[in-house]
This record gives structure tokens, C-alpha cells and sequence, in this order.
């Protein structure tokens, strides 16, 4: 026993040794042992409480934070349904079900043998081809009912997941519409030559004079923000490339991550090289888990290549290398400042802003942070010019836009179009008929009914991150709505009381009406809490979590109305149910053990 | 000259502590000129035991029983105006901390488990209210028209309140008069 601990401990000791022993890097650290014993048992939290130098507290404090890390055993098989609404349209919710009664489990336990536990999880970024799922990290998509079977088969065979089919794991970019992002054949160093050319501070004028705004959906000008960064007094800076990619229905820095690494890594470097920076971090979700090795493989080339490390390209003093996070499965991580938290080892909480990143980001140091978009968008600048570059697009938005299309269309997939693209026109390209809604940048953005279907992408008119989620008019937008309402719930990071009860309550009240138990009343409370929740929430995330009700009642009030009852008010549960089980324990049923629900 | 009509208020303690109560008692002297105001109907300050068509009601406590939902379903029929009153009025409270249980193994443990108590069944009663499987607070059971927090709020609070809502205007609890920890 003792010989095995010893065992035991010295793979940790190997991870430690990687990671430097700094606390800094506890959450890859926990990350990476997940990854190699499935759980993190108390043994190892007081091994690392002693080995870095923290306390236990803090330790589960991280760990219990990020959804993908388990203090408790999880089985050898943690199966994860993405649950957008894309993927309940798709049927997840039925294969869920299969799977759990051919293995005699519960959603959400253990197996009694601890082989496998059956879960369900946030959208994990393939809803261009779900239903999708994750079994220990590893992403599988397009699930059919035989494909559930088989890996149902696999799991109580206990085959290693490294022996499962390829195909399971395939992830297709179905690229529909290439722009001059996607088409793009830039040679590795090619911009990075131009930048070196022109110097840095040119390279933040050229990014200001394209006009390019951020692609993560607020919109801040890049050029901007890399000034502030260049100009911002600080020992050391950094820059953060923002592939978290969360929100619900996106999945286009997946595939530019996959087709366009070099071009993210070279808008990367450049942004290095206009603010001064000598660190940079890919903070990668936890559902690209398996683009890790590819990406790292990618920086050793351009490593190779000497377009990363010292001196860069000859530049003497130019020194910058890229390092890769991997996230856990936490939502709010995509809020900056909470990413820079997760960065630095902390739960992902978002920061009092101001400060700002630009001076006081990644270890209190200048940290320009951009989604993975932008940095492609930053690199095309560059290498076409500022002037060509702003020639795509419209006056305020220029520059082409990724969007990720899925839902109700025959052609899901990533479409590049110049900013300005209306609506209408992408649901004609990707097929969609009986189109009744589109839910445009994801749950925390807008929900576009026929009527608007004229307006047109860009930030003069309907800002996106580049989520397009098409509901054709089988679709009931109430539980649309509720989906979404479920996803903040799950993701609030629990931080100020607002969004931690409000998103409960909406969730709660969502259910009620769900459950056919909904009055006028409920719905004027719906009302009030949205309005709560937007004014007094610390970050987005509360602020935006009311907008799919409001949206949806906006449009489809009536998808609302018809589940109401006409009653002023109604109890959200059954009160002689409730009743039951004392009912059962004394043996009663006089009149008294008896309550009527609706008040009579 | 007409005297002007009083308005008529109720109280009870559902599962509650009377702590709430006490706490109204801690409005002190304020309660002479209260009563110029106002005339109490059911309330544990009068003992009468079933509510008469009121201006205002005030429940302290959360609903653990059926019992506690017929006293609150009377108030909600007799009340113009219902106010919830406390912690456990407002989100069940510490009551609501056998929610975590299930309630048979809360019974098992008092009555068969444990010694001394009912010699070994659990009480059947019909006189008996049976317990809820969870502890509710009064919003969830009927509709609830004003919420004042606090485990107690302070006598203050309670006669800001009150007077705000008998001069007509709505109630605001200002800076002090709500505590967060």
C-alpha cells in the first residue's frame, strides 16, 4: 500500500515538476489530474495543499468551481450530452435517456460498479453537427440512436477510449461561405515581416485606420485597446487570445483554431509586438480539448521557425512565446476579466472593472485580451492594409464576420460574410424555410423574429459574436427561452447575490409555467426579475440572462400566454402532493390529510 | 366631524419563532399612536382566533404544514394587502433546513430512532397537522403583495413600514433600516 501511494504521488510529482510548482498554475495542474485519475481525491488535494504552498480551501475552492473537475469519483467513464437547444431539436435529450436505462443508471450518478456516470453539460461548440457529447473530455459528434448503442457496448466492455472508432471523434468544419479570412493563405511570418517592417507603433495606427472591433460580441476597437495597452506603464505585458468560446451556438473559433491557427497565432505575435508584450496565453476551452496537440504542434513549427521565442525573426529584443490554458468548463471564463482569474489559477470570477485589463490584466500587468477572431481579423489588417481591409464590410463594422449557423436549415455550418449581411440573405444561403425566429449571438444576444428578418449583421444594427441559431415554426419559443434560462442558471458563477438567486428564480419560475402551474402573476414577475437582474448584476452574464424572456415575450408573448392559467395566482407545486409522504408515514387519510391545490 | 375609519391589520406566526412579533412589540411607545390608527383583528396580541375582512395582514414564518396553509389561505381571502415578515416568511428560513432531508427519515429519526419520545410511533392524530415533504415560503402558496426581510427586522423597520403603507405611499426601507452582513 504504502509502496503503491508512493507510486501514486510521484506521478504527481511529474505533473508538479512541468507546472514549476506554482500555485499560479493550479487549475491546469488539477486539469491534468483529472485527465489521469478521472478524480481528485482528498489524498491528492492535501499532497498539493503541501507541495505548492496553498491551503486545501483553496485548492477545492478551485476545483469545485469548474464543472469538468471532480473531488468525487465520476467513473471511469464520464459521458457529458451537450445540452443547447440545437442539440435538444436534435434529440439529445431522448438518447440521454436510452443510454441511461441500458446501463441501469440515473442522470447525474454514478454506476453502483463505478464504471460510468450520464450527464448533461453547456453547449460544447458543435451544434453544426450534434447531437454532441462528451466522454471524458474527448468531443463525439453527430450521435445517432446506433451510435449511442455502440458506445453504450463500448463502455461496458471497458474498452480505452483510445481503441473506440475515429470516426466517433471527427469534427467537421463544414465551411459554407469562405471570406477573406477563410480563403486566406497567409504564409507563416508573412504579416509578422510587414509588422516588423513597419514597427509597432505603426502597427497600432494600421490597426486603428482599419477599423477594426472586437469579434467576442462588445465590439471595442481593437486598435484602440492595443494603444491603451502599448501606452499603459507595466514591468511586463501580456496578451491573451480569448478561446473560450461559451456561448451557446458558436463554434467558429473551433474552426479557425483548426484552419487558421498560424493566422491566430501571427495576429497574436503582432499584438505582441505593437504593446511591448513577451507573454502570450491561448486560453482554449475545455470542450477543444483535442485541438491541444495539434495548436502546440503549430507553435513548435513557428517555435522551429523563429517566429516565436527570442529574438523574432532577427528583430534583437523581440522575445514572445505563446503558452496554452485549458479552461474546465466554466461559462463566465469568456468574460475577460474572469478568464484572466482562471489564467492565473483563481475560480473564474469576474474583477470590479475599472480597472481594466489594458493596464491591470494578468498579474496586475498591462494584458490586451482578444477573441480568436479578432487576432485573424488584426493579422488580415496587416497583410492587406488598413485601407483594403476597411473596403470589406460597412462604415462602422468593417471587415468580414464568421457566423456560426445551426438549428432549423439544411446547411449548418460557418459562413464568412462581409459585415452588413441581413438576415434574410443567411437563411437563404444556409436553406432555412418557415423560418420563425433567429436567436442572433447566442442566448445573451438577440432573438430576431420574421418581421426583422431585414436587419442586417454588424455592430450599427444587430452586434454579434457569431451565433445563428435558426427556429423554423415547429418550434415552441417558450422552451427556447427556458433552455437559455437553464444555461444561466447553470453557468452563474455564483458571485453576487443578483444573478446567483435571480437566475435561479427566473429558471424556477420558467418551470412553473412549463409545468402548466403559470398565472398572470408569474408572468409580471418574470417581468420584474428581468428588470432586476439587469440593473444590479456584477458582470454580463446577469445583465444579459434576462434578455432571452424578454425577447421572446417581446415577439411571442402568446407562446407565454397560452400556458397561463386564468387565475390571479397559483402554487408552482402540488400541495396535497406534498402531503404524501407524511400522508404515507402516519397512516392518515382523513379530510384533514388532504389539501385541495387550487384554492378553492 | 367623522372620526376616520381605522384600518384594520391581522398578524400570525406560521413556522415561524415569534421572533417577528417580538420585534413589532419593539416598535415600544409608537404602538399608543399606532393604535390610533389602526385596530388589530386576529393576531396573538388579541387571541382572536380567525381573521375578519382586513386592510392589512402580516405573516411571519414559511409554510411547513397544512395547517399553515389554511391559516395563510384565510389571510390571503381576508387581506387587501399581504405581507410577508421575516427570513422564514421570505424564503422559508431556518425552518426550511430539513429541506435537505427527506422528511420520512426526519420522522423515523424523532420518533422511532431517538428514545423517549411518543413511545415509538409516529403521532397520527387527526387533530394533527401533517407536515409539508418541504418547507415553502408564503410566495410560493399565494400571492404576496409585500416582502419585509430580516431575521428579525428591526422594530424600526417594521413601524417605517407600516407607516409608510398607512399614509398611502409605498413602503422604502432605506440605508440602515435593512442590514446586510
Amino acid at each position: 500500500m504504502v509502496a503503491d501511494a508512493n507510486v501514486r504521488m510521484a506521478e504527481l510529482d511529474q505533473i508538479l515538476e512541468r507546472r514549476d510548482r506554482d500555485p499560479g498554475d493550479l487549475l491546469q495542474i488539477l486539469r491534468e489530474i483529472q485527465e489521469l485519475r478521472g478524480y481528485i481525491d482528498p489524498a491528492t488535494v492535501t499532497y498539493l495543499a503541501s507541495q505548492l504552498g496553498i491551503p486545501r480551501a483553496r485548492i477545492e475552492g478551485v476545483a469545485g468551481f469548474y464543472s469538468f473537475l471532480h473531488l468525487q469519483p465520476h467513473g471511469e467513464y464520464r459521458v457529458l450530452f451537450s445540452d443547447n437547444i440545437t442539440d435538444r431539436m436534435l434529440g439529445n435529450q431522448q438518447l440521454l435517456e436510452v443510454m441511461c436505462h441500458q446501463l441501469w443508471l440515473q442522470p447525474g450518478k454514478v454506476s453502483e460498479d463505478g464504471l460510468v456516470s450520464i450527464d448533461m453539460t453547456s453547449c460544447t461548440g458543435m451544434c453544426d453537427q450534434g447531437p454532441a457529447m462528451l466522454v471524458n473530455g474527448r468531443a463525439i459528434t453527430r450521435l445517432t440512436l446506433q451510435r449511442v448503442q455502440e458506445i453504450t457496448h463500448l463502455i461496458r466492455n471497458r474498452t480505452p477510449m483510445a481503441d473506440w472508432s475515429a470516426d466517433f471523434f471527427r469534427v467537421e468544419d463544414n465551411v459554407r461561405r469562405s471570406g477573406p479570412i477563410l480563403d486566406n493563405k497567409l504564409a507563416p511570418g508573412e504579416a509578422l515581416r510587414i509588422g516588423l517592417n513597419i514597427g509597432g507603433t505603426a502597427i497600432v495606427e494600421e490597426v486603428k485606420k482599419s477599423g477594426l472591433r472586437g469579434r467576442g460580441g462588445a465590439g471595442f476597437p481593437t486598435g484602440l485597446k492595443w494603444e491603451a495597452c502599448r501606452n499603459a506603464s507595466g514591468t511586463i505585458k501580456h496578451v491573451v487570445c480569448n478561446a473560450d468560446e461559451g456561448e451557446p451556438g458558436t463554434f467558429k473559433d473551433r474552426v479557425l483554431l483548426t484552419r487558421q491557427a498560424d493566422m491566430v497565432f501571427e495576429g497574436m505575435t503582432l499584438c505582441a509586438q505593437a504593446i511591448g508584450a513577451q507573454h502570450g496565453y491561448l486560453y482554449l476551452r475545455g470542450e477543444y480539448r483535442y485541438l491541444l496537440e495539434p495548436l502546440q504542434e503549430v507553435l513548435q513549427r513557428r517555435r522551429d521557425s523563429n517566429l516565436l521565442g527570442k529574438s523574432i525573426l532577427g528583430q534583437a529584443g523581440f522575445d514572445f512565446d505563446i503558452e496554452i490554458h485549458l479552461g474546465a468548463g466554466a461559462y463566465i471564463c469568456g468574460e475577460e476579466s474572469a478568464l484572466i482569474e482562471s489564467l492565473e489559477g483563481e475560480r473564474g470570477i469576474p474583477r470590479n472593472r475599472p480597472p481594466f485589463p489594458v493596464t491591470h490584466g494578468y498579474m496586475q500587468q498591462p494584458t490586451a485580451v482578444d477573441n480568436v477572431e479578432t487576432f485573424c481579423s488584426a493579422a488580415l489588417a496587416i497583410q492587406m492594409g488598413a485601407d483594403a481591409f476597411r473596403a470589406i464590410g460597412t462604415e462602422k463594422s468593417s471587415g468580414s464576420k464568421l457566423i456560426s449557423v445551426s438549428g432549423d436549415c439544411p446547411r449548418p455550418g460557418i459562413y464568412e460574410y462581409p459585415f452588413g449581411v441581413s438576415v434574410r440573405e443567411v437563411l437563404q444561403d444556409c436553406g432555412a424555410v418557415n423560418t420563425r425566429a433567429v436567436q442572433v449571438s447566442g442566448p445573451s444576444g438577440i432573438c430576431v423574429a420574421e418581421h426583422e428578418f431585414h436587419r442586417k449583421l454588424g455592430f450599427e444594427d444587430l452586434p454579434t459574436a457569431g451565433a445563428f441559431m435558426v427556429f423554423d415554426d415547429s418550434r415552441d419559443m417558450f422552451e427556447v427561452a427556458r433552455n437559455f434560462v437553464q444555461f444561466f442558471a447553470h453557468e452563474s458563477c455564483g458571485f453576487c447575490t443578483p444573478c446567483r438567486v435571480g437566475t435561479s428564480m427566473l429558471k424556477q419560475t420558467m418551470n412553473k409555467i412549463a409545468d402548466g402551474h403559470g398565472t398572470q402573476h408569474d408572468l409580471r414577475e418574470v417581468e420584474h426579475l428581468d428588470h432586476v437582474l439587469q440593473t444590479t448584476s456584477h458582470c454580463g452574464l446577469g445583465r444579459t440572462a434576462c434578455n432571452p424572456v424578454l425577447h421572446t415575450l417581446r415577439h411571442f408573448r402568446p407562446a407565454y400566454e397560452n400556458r397561463l392559467k386564468s387565475l390571479d395566482f397559483e402554487p408552482g407545486f402540488d400541495l396535497d402532493g406534498a402531503l404524501e409522504r407524511a400522508r404515507q408515514m402516519t397512516g392518515r387519510d382523513d379530510a384533514g390529510a388532504h389539501l385541495n391545490t387550487e384554492e378553492a | 366631524m367623522t372620526e376616520k375609519k381605522k384600518l384594520r391589520i391581522a398578524t400570525t406566526s406560521l413556522a415561524g419563532c415569534f421572533g417577528c412579533h417580538m420585534s413589532i412589540l419593539d416598535i415600544d411607545e409608537r404602538l399608543f399612536p399606532l393604535l390610533d390608527l389602526v385596530e388589530f383583528d386576529r393576531s396573538p396580541l388579541t387571541d382572536i382566533k380567525h381573521c375578519g375582512p382586513c386592510d392589512i395582514g402580516i405573516v411571519e414564518g414559511g409554510i411547513c404544514n397544512a395547517e399553515n396553509v389554511h391559516v395563510l389561505r384565510e389571510f390571503r381571502k381576508n387581506c387587501k394587502i399581504l405581507i410577508s415578515i421575516g427570513a422564514c416568511a421570505v424564503t422559508g428560513g431556518l425552518p426550511a433546513q430539513r429541506n435537505h432531508l427527506d422528511l420520512s427519515s426526519c420522522l423515523t429519526e424523532v420518533y422511532l430512532t431517538e428514545p423517549g419520545l411518543a413511545h415509538g410511533h409516529i403521532p397520527n392524530d387527526p387533530e394533527l397537522p401533517l407536515p409539508l415533504d418541504k418547507v415553502h415560503p408564503n410566495h410560493e402558496v399565494v400571492k404576496i403583495d409585500y416582502f419585509i426581510p430580516g431575521c428579525p427586522p428591526s422594530g424600526d423597520a417594521i413601524w417605517k413600514f407600516l407607516t409608510d403603507l398607512i399614509a398611502g405611499k409605498t413602503p422604502e426601507l432605506g440605508h440602515g433600516l435593512i442590514n446586510y452582513d
